[in-house]
């Protein structure tokens, strides 16, 4: 007896049923994608190279401070030298506008699946799947729908990074303390309200750490997006399987470590407080506390003076 | 003034599946543990709430006071009964009618304080004003007002992981005192602080209630901390109330086993009052009465000094037995030269604390007196210590002090045995 299940013709039949419906929507998709993805290259592309390093540099002295700044400066000069920083900006590009586009769907729908529990039952599956399935499968009928080139690149990688980015920020808002909460609706605040001014605010950390994952996973795919015509470091790398280069796979991959490193340190440095901005923001704010301390003082003065000092011991 | 500011009836709350079922058993006298799948955090709890009173629950963990109190703002939705808040019912409106309620009438303060981490303390006193919306500059100028209140004043630029945690309870109270509600609920809220801090909160807080006014519901599942703020208690246990009274209703009277086990470890020296432990005295005299009239009084009750009053029972002082008979004896008609004016009587809502040292200094049962100065009670020594033992009725079988033999008999037999060990 066959009792075979014909999962793989199902699949292929709804594949190609829409794309025989929403054909000329996928081929708009397309180029709008290739038209963002080559805006963004072109940002990066335009300057010389080292004006590019040089910028960046300046920004890692920003967001962590001289050492990253130093680190940051060798390893593009080390893409350069090995003639891979235009295939290094192109994927940079796309993994930019993949990861723009999965957290600008992953977060809303994390915090969608954090406030409606019947959300959650179907967003959780839905990512375990989107996680698990591995990562070439979405491949194929991407190239199905958007043909060889950027776009099916950007929409499997979009898909693939997507899931730490809902998971976390789900957890997050989840995890906000539930008295704090509570105060806020004890106030009598509206439930966008405690969103905007208590969940979000508190749950930024691990939403950082989503967005974090979703950069790094990009990334990760982008490489195998290579497979489809992506180009980028993905294409020499997926060159040099096909012609057994070692040489050529080494220098490519590295790059990929260098631009994984870069991402992965700047997007964990938001908000931590370190490098040069954030002491110039931190000295900013104790200067605008205490004048506004100052003024606050001034007022009581005038009102009547201190009713209580030294309530200090008590701390 | 009677007037009634928050007012339950009859509130259930169940969780689980089968809510209204598990009601409708506990009404028909189901115990909790008859319920299946529901859980009955509260059963059938009705009280009022006077305006201006602190009403404390009090109750162990698993009690349900948290769920009761949340309750009361609609935190939590009641599975049956009604809550109205200063006439206005919470229960069964619109969100955007129980938010408005919120916002005007009733605020709360928290156990774990509650508060956002990433605004200052000004910011965090001003929410509710926020939430109310009021401008900016009015509500900052509001919250500083009220900051200064609970002795923050200097620290309104700092951040709440920059404080104490009697210090952030009081920026929690604050904000609850800001948003200008006439109910303050207050959830254990002093119950995640140091006891050196929770007595000076707790002291801060009656302060602030004598001087605003304002209606508390305290929970805690402190006693001492119930019997010392609270006007009225009502004891909570497994989801009921089990009794509603004054801190003295409760630790003199409880109503069942439960609440007298409970009570047995409360400090009664600071709960209990003169008044609670007084006895009538026994005999008096006015000051107007002569010497002769006294010294009957004294050998008819076998006692051997007095207190003298007026005759409308304002305390003069006292007298002993000797100096009244040298005064009939020399026979004076007036009393006066013989009344020692150190009567050392204490106010009736003394806490018994306090009336130890007075009691030691009295020559007699210490008086104590109302608060135009009459004599309404005495209290003995053995009473005093027989209420410290948990139980007064003591004091009327206590043992009198045995009286030593008088000196010079013993003298005599000593005197005695010593010679006839020489011979």
């Amino acid at each position: 007896m066959d009792i075979r299940i014909r999962v793989g013709d199902w699949i292929e039949n709804f594949f190609d049923w829409l794309e025989a419906t929403l054909g000329a929507f996928f081929d708009g998709l397309a180029d709008v994608l290739d038209a963002i993805v080559g805006a963004v290259e072109w940002v990066f592309h335009t300057p010389p190279d080292w004006a590019v390093i040089l910028v960046v540099a300046i920004l890692a002295l920003l967001a962590r401070g001289w050492k990253f700044a130093i680190g940051s400066a060798v390893g593009l000069l080390f893409i350069v030298s090995v003639n891979q920083w235009d295939n290094t900006v192109e994927s940079l590009a796309l993994v930019i506008v993949a990861a723009l586009l999965a957290v600008v769907l992953a977060v809303p729908l994390g915090i969608w699946a954090a406030r409606n529990n019947v959300v959650s039952a179907f967003v959780k599956p839905l990512m375990d799947f989107l996680q698990t399935l591995p990562a070439f499968v979405y491949l194929v009928p991407a190239l199905a729908l958007f043909g060889i080139g950027i776009a099916p690149g950007v929409i499997a990688t979009l898909i693939f990074a997507m899931a730490p980015g809902v998971r976390l920020t789900e957890l997050g808002i989840r995890g906000v303390d539930k008295e704090v909460v509570e105060a806020g609706e004890a106030f009598g605040a509206t439930p966008r309200r405690i969103l905007r001014q208590i969940q979000i605010p508190l749950a930024m950390p691990s939403i950082m750490a989503g967005i974090n994952q979703i950069i790094m996973l990009a990334l990760s795919m982008v490489v195998i997006a290579g497979l489809v015509g992506a180009g980028g470091l993905g294409q020499d790398v997926s060159q040099a399987i096909a012609s057994l280069n070692v040489g050529l796979g080494f220098e490519a991959g590295l790059s990929v470590v260098v631009l994984a490193i870069l991402l992965d340190r700047f997007t964990a440095s938001f908000g931590k407080g370190m490098g040069l901005y954030a002491a110039w923001s931190k000295r900013r704010r104790a200067k605008r506390e205490d004048d506004e301390q100052a003024r606050i003082d001034a007022a009581q003065e005038t009102v009547g003076g201190r009713r209580a000092t030294g309530v200090g011991a008590t701390a | 003034m009677n007037d009634i500011v928050l007012k339950a009836e009859g509130l259930y709350k169940v969780f689980g599946r089968g809510a209204d079922d598990a009601v409708k058993k506990l009404r028909n006298g189901a115990s909790r543990d008859e319920l299946g799948g529901a859980t009955a955090a509260v059963i059938d709890a009705s009280f009022e709430v006077k305006k201006g009173e602190i009403f404390v629950v009090m109750g162990l963990s698993g009690s349900g006071k948290s769920t009761l109190i949340r309750m009361l703002n609609g935190l939590h939705p009641q599975t049956a009964g009604t809550v109205e808040v200063g006439g206005d019912s919470i229960t069964g409106v619109s969100p955007a009618k129980l938010r408005e309620i919120r916002r005007h009438r009733i605020s709360m303060v928290f156990q774990h304080f509650a508060l956002l981490p990433h605004r200052t303390v000004i910011d965090n006193v001003a929410y509710g004003l926020e939430i109310q919306g009021i401008d900016k500059a009015e509500r900052l100028k509001r919250a500083a007002k009220v900051t200064e209140i609970v002795g923050l004043g200097g620290w309104e630029e700092k951040y709440p992981s920059e404080l104490s945690g009697g210090m952030q309870q009081r920026v929690g109270l604050a904000r609850a005192l800001a948003a200008d509600t006439d109910v303050l609920l207050m959830d254990e809220a002093f119950s995640a602080l140091d006891p050196l801090i929770r007595r000076e909160m707790q002291d801060q807080l009656l302060e602030l209630q004598q001087e605003l006014g304002k209606t508390i519901i305290f929970i805690t599942h402190d006693l001492n901390e119930a019997m010392y703020i609270g006007d009225r208690i009502a004891v909570m246990r497994d989801g009921r109330i089990v009794q509603i009274g004054s801190p003295e209703d409760i630790l003199t009277n409880p109503a069942n086993d439960y609440v007298e086990q409970f009570v047995q470890d409360v400090d009664r020296s600071r709960v209990l009052t003169a008044e609670s432990v007084m006895r009538k005295p026994r005999v008096t005299v006015h000051e107007g009465s002569g010497p002769r009239a006294a010294l009957a009084a004294m050998r008819e009750h076998e006692i051997s000094a007095l207190y003298v009053t007026k005759r409308d029972r304002t305390i003069v002082g006292w007298v002993r037995d000797r100096d009244v008979l040298d005064l009939v004896r020399k026979g004076e008609k007036s009393l006066t030269p013989a009344i020692q004016s150190d009567h050392g009587a204490v106010s009736k809502d003394t806490p018994l604390v306090d009336i130890f040292i007075p009691s030691l200094e009295a020559a007699l049962a210490l008086a104590v007196t109302d608060e135009r100065d009459r004599l309404v009670g005495v209290v003995p020594r053995v009473t005093l210590l027989a209420t410290l033992g948990g139980e007064p009725e003591a004091a009327t079988s206590a043992e009198p002090v045995i009286e030593p033999l008088p000196t010079d008999v013993v003298d005599k037999v000593l005197g005695a045995s010593s010679t006839k060990g020489d011979a």
